[in-house]
């Protein structure tokens, strides 16, 4: 017994799930509006809602969406024309009278092409605001809605919203271009996009006890934004290694708390708690970007996990590769989390005084940085210099907002210093 | 689509306008760049501006007129001249404002120009 309702229900959200970010690309790339795309889209969800209960799920149902919703664009763009009796821009009326005869024909025959790369790059264009860029590929290319995105940006949802607002009118207005840049601009512009999907996830910071990585943490999503990404453009090695980073420090998830809910550092978590599909998916996509020889941040921090990953092998971590990696990495790119996982990795092979002396070398930039004070108020601690080691204690947990890196944190300060 | 090219210099840069000599090498870049534009099709319009003290402000407050010696806005670039390209987007603008010789020496903003406020106002 099928229940017809429950089955279109079911169809529906399916389809939004796994096509919405394709519907919204294709009909964004040949209109240059986003918000558009995205309202006839949700139109045509709508009316789905209501027609595929009684007329039964259509036999491609992404094809049915893009029609409804191509028809909703072509309807909006006529009234609006009449109403305001201004002349639509050239391009965008070519586009629609493309998109009215075009459509139909490919459609049936072969899923319809794929532009959500063209979108990735838009949403992360030098143009945009690099701030909004996160926000932007959650909403366009995920369908997120603005408060879901201000929550995990902690941000107002009425400002989310504007600022989403104000960046898809300027892709609109400006006219950015919706493709996939020439091969002399692609490094650079691949790095803002990575670096906008990297940044959806938060990071993986559990490496270093009492880090808190004050995470988005939509890893769901920035991992798949990776496979669309990966999918797309096989040959880029960064890509892989972004993917493969992501998968390794999301292998970890579980491990990463105690049944309490407490925080647990990697040092102390039990290897069988990580997901071994996940590592096992990272070391595929590690091995295959560093077939290309085009090292990268990305590569070099997947790396840097997969060694921690090893311990699930061998039972030791080989703090010594990590210190190598690590050294590299700063090299490339310098950022205060590259620096601060550097000083870690140098306690463990050359003694905490040698990995404070490198803290202190960036002291004056990581004032407000959390994971600087959790490391440093772990090294003094190490050598016995309590009562530094009691106020960096303090400043890290004062600068954590995840409550069970906090309590860790102050366990942490209270606890017997063990000399290293 | 149609975008200006708003090109803002430094007071060197107009200070070196008024001596030959100094100013021959951005000319000849001048003349290389307007001409690629025209080759290319897309040059639609464009001229230099005065330098900025050059330049007087009228405002009127309440229907009263106030007049101003001087740029609208004091700051140290200054809107030196405009050119107006013929484009199909914002990242083929890009391209060509990068190769405007004012980059090396000031800024250039790229501003779409607004059709749609101009239609309201051509009834």
């Amino acid at each position: 017994m099928t229940d017809p309702r429950r089955d279109a229900h079911r169809a529906i959200e399916a389809v939004a799930r796994h096509s919405y970010g394709r519907l919204v690309a294709y009909l964004a790339s040949r209109t240059h509006d986003v918000a558009g795309a995205e309202d006839a889209l949700g139109d045509a969800l709508v009316a789905a809602l209501t027609k595929w209960p009684s007329d039964g799920v259509p036999n491609s149902p992404e094809a049915w969406l893009l029609t409804t919703a191509r028809n909703r664009l072509i309807d909006r763009n006529r009234h609006h024309r009449v109403r305001e009796r201004v002349r639509e821009r050239v391009h965008n009326e070519d586009a629609l009278e493309l998109l009215s005869h075009g459509v139909e024909e490919p459609m049936q025959a072969d899923p319809f092409p794929d532009d959500r790369l063209k979108l990735l790059f838009v949403c992360a264009h030098p143009a945009i605001d690099p701030a909004m860029h996160t926000p932007l590929m959650l909403q366009a290319v995920l369908g997120l809605d603005a408060a879901a995105i201000a929550r995990a940006f902690v941000v107002a949802p009425t400002t989310m919203s504007q600022r989403l607002v104000r960046a898809k009118a300027k892709i609109r207005e400006t006219g950015i271009a919706f493709e996939v840049p020439e091969a002399d601009q692609l490094g650079e512009r691949l790095e803002a996009v990575l670096n906008a999907v990297y940044a959806a996830f938060g990071s993986g910071w559990d490496a270093i006890p009492g880090i808190d990585s004050a995470s988005v943490g939509l890893t769901d999503e920035a991992i798949w934004l990776a496979r669309v990404l990966s999918e797309r453009l096989p040959d880029e090695p960064e890509v892989r290694g972004l993917l493969a980073l992501m998968l390794y420090c999301d292998a970890r998830r579980a491990a990463r708390r105690g049944s309490d809910g407490r925080f647990i550092p990697l040092s102390e978590q039990d290897p069988a708690r990580w997901d071994s599909a996940s590592i096992a998916e990272a070391e595929r996509e590690l091995v295959l970007a560093g077939a290309a020889y085009r090292p990268g941040r990305f590569q070099l921090e997947a790396a840097i996990q997969s060694a921690h990953a090893e311990r699930a092998r061998t039972g030791v971590t080989d703090w010594s590769a990590i210190a190598t990696l690590y050294e590299g990495l700063v090299r490339l790119a310098p950022t205060l989390g590259a620096q601060v996982g550097r000083a870690a990795a140098v306690a463990e092979v050359h003694g905490a005084a040698m990995a404070l002396a490198l803290l202190d070398d960036i002291d004056a930039q990581a004032a407000s940085y959390q994971p600087y004070w959790a490391v440093r108020a772990h090294l003094l601690q190490r050598l016995a210099r309590i009562g530094e080691a009691e106020a960096a204690f303090d400043r890290a947990v004062h600068l954590a907002t995840d409550p069970a890196v906090r309590s860790f944190l102050q366990r942490s300060r209270n606890a017997r210093p063990h000399l290293g | 689509m149609k975008y200006a090219l708003l090109i803002y210099e430094t007071p060197e840069s107009f200070d070196n306008r008024r001596s030959p000599n100094a100013n021959e090498p951005m000319l000849a870049a001048w003349r290389v760049y307007y001409r690629s534009l025209v080759d290319a099709g897309i040059y639609v319009g464009g001229d230099p501006l005065h330098a900025p003290e050059m330049g007087t402000t009228v405002r009127v407050t309440g229907g009263k007129r106030a007049i101003q010696d001087g740029p609208y806005a004091d700051t140290k670039e200054q809107l030196g001249g405009f050119i107006i390209l013929e484009l199909p987007s914002l990242d083929s603008a890009i391209e060509w404002a990068s190769r405007c010789p004012a980059t090396s020496i000031g800024a250039v903003e790229v501003r779409p120009l607004a059709p749609d406020v101009k239609a309201r106002i051509e009834v």
